[in-house]
């Protein structure tokens, strides 16, 4: 047996359970247009994944009881939610902490990769090609979040902030100053 | 010493320069550089800016360059060398002998280094090269010792720079046909070994396996470390022996070697590692970093902490401390 030298923190079992009863629509509206804002805001992510643009991404927190279909559609891009198991070109899947946490720059996508928190199927290029262009565009989710909630921006900001400490989850981008 | 260490994406760069990089090295999105993999790599714009950004932080940029032209595909080589030197760039690493020839002719003020791809791995192959087409430094190929690198720096006077940390590439670098054999595709001509297009995993019930172009290069239970089905670090069977027949999956480390490395005249130690995300490049360059300021003011080594960045999870000194099976 390996050492786990990254402990990923867990989606809590009770919130999650009560997700299974939330209505889907709303969330997917939502996400759909977070996307389509990132889409605006980082077009170069889009050109760095090239002709695997048009690939179909299942992405499975398994930890929740939902998985999400993204087709980045070369910068116009769908997002589709279902509780049910999707079909797409590759599939990434591992707890939402190792997905927000890759998406956040906090962890290296390969060393979770080896310590098997990640599981990674099918097009293994287009899930290359993915991680590498989500790395290169330095999101902040948070921030993006906090930015499309108007004046409720800085509550939301909070709000983050507040759920970052107490679970562990990366939910912002920690820029880092320069060390030396 | 001098550190130099990968980027495969201007937030890498800016990771690395960041995080403590002396020098950074990347290379363009095409197959002129031994990284050519998909969502990777700097286009003409992202690589001038890289090199401003590294510029005004101190550090220097190194631009790769160091696949083997095609016959008749010689143009898209000479482009990147010229486009490299305008982009401001403080160095190129080249492996192929025309390629060489045509730089130190055409840029002769653009400063020229020898990729490890060229497996130049004696003082007479480095002097050949400092002579005839005024190479500066070479990356020295992994298959050499502590006392072979300082038997080498003796007998030259071209700076010499080792890996001391990621993936192992085992066999003569620039030689290896493994990949080739399997895909089609291979580092030396396309940029690529064992490349992602042709890899396959399958999950079933928990036991994983990994295959490239078809064939199973790796199979591990459920609590093992995952492996990336690089030829030769693959598991395979002949007659009744079933192992690892041309290296373990492992990376390199050689963190606790650096005040050898240092004696024995090495000018620079080289980082792996642009295929990684921007969270691996600041990680090991944070502490590679702290490795050579311990090393220059005669402190000990601090203790690493990248055993879990590491391939297979578990690290060696590779030919540094040399023993056969
Ligand atoms: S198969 Fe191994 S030895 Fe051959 S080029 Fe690839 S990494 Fe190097």
């Amino acid at each position: 047996m390996h050492d786990h030298a990254v402990q990923l923190p867990v989606f809590p079992r009770l919130p999650a359970l009560a997700l299974r009863g939330v209505p889907l629509t709303p969330v997917a509206l939502a996400l759909g247009a977070f996307a389509r804002r990132m889409a605006l805001r980082h077009p170069s992510m889009f050109k760095r994944l090239g002709d695997y643009g048009a690939a179909r991404f299942v992405l499975d927190p398994t930890d929740l009881p939902v998985t999400l279909l993204l087709e980045p559609r070369a910068g116009n891009p769908r997002l589709r939610l279902s509780r049910k198991p999707m079909q797409g070109d590759a599939r990434i899947a591992g707890p939402l902490s190792g997905l927000l946490g890759m998406v956040h720059g906090a962890y290296d996508g390969d060393a979770l990769f080896f310590s098997r928190d990640l599981v990674i199927e099918g097009d293994t290029a287009a899930v290359l090609a993915l991680r590498n262009a989500i790395d290169d565009a330095e999101l902040d989710l948070a921030a993006e979040a906090a930015a499309m909630s108007g004046p409720f921006g800085a509550q939301i900001r909070r709000l983050i902030q507040l759920a970052e400490t107490r679970t562990g989850v990366a939910l912002s981008r920690h820029e880092e100053d320069p060390l030396w | 010493m001098e550190i130099v260490c990968p980027a495969g994406t201007p937030a890498s760069l800016r990771a690395a320069v960041k995080a403590g990089a002396h020098t950074v090295y990347c290379g363009f999105a095409d197959e002129t550089n031994a990284r050519n993999f998909p969502g990777l790599n700097f286009d003409r714009d992202e690589m001038r800016e890289g090199v401003k950004f590294a510029h005004d932080h101190g550090a220097k940029v190194l631009v790769a360059i160091n696949t083997y032209p095609r016959a008749g595909g010689e143009a898209i080589w000479h482009r990147a060398v010229a486009d490299a030197e305008a982009s401001g760039a403080d160095a190129v690493i080249l492996a192929d002998l025309g390629l060489l020839a045509y730089a130190a002719k055409h840029h002769p003020g653009l400063r020229r280094h020898l990729s490890v791809q060229a497996a130049a791995a004696n003082a007479d192959m480095l002097n050949f090269y400092a002579s005839e087409f005024g190479v500066k430094r070479v990356v020295l190929p992994r298959v050499l010792s502590v006392p072979e690198i300082a038997a080498i720096n003796a007998e030259t006077e071209v700076e010499t720079e080792v890996f001391v940390f990621g993936g192992l590439c085992v066999m003569a670098e620039g030689r290896c046909s493994l990949s080739s054999y399997a895909t089609g595709l291979s580092p030396n001509m396309n940029g690529v070994c064992s490349p992602a297009s042709h890899v396959e995993y399958h999950d079933d019930h928990g036991a994983l396996s990994a295959k490239l172009g078809g064939f199973t290069i790796h199979k591990v239970g459920a609590d093992e470390p995952a492996p990336y089905p690089t030829l030769c670090k693959g598991c395979f069977s002949a007659g009744d022996a079933t192992g690892h027949l041309f290296e373990d999956p492992v990376s390199l480390n050689a963190e606790k070697l650096i005040p050898q490395l240092a004696k024995a005249g090495v000018t620079a130690l080289k980082i792996e590692g642009r295929q990684r995300s921007r969270s691996y490049v600041a990680q090991v360059v944070r502490n590679f970093r702290a490795a050579v300021e311990a090393q220059a003011a005669g402190r000990p080594m601090p203790e690493g902490m990248l055993a879990q960045l590491t391939e297979g999870q578990a690290a060696t000194a590779g030919a540094y401390k040399k023993t056969w099976r």
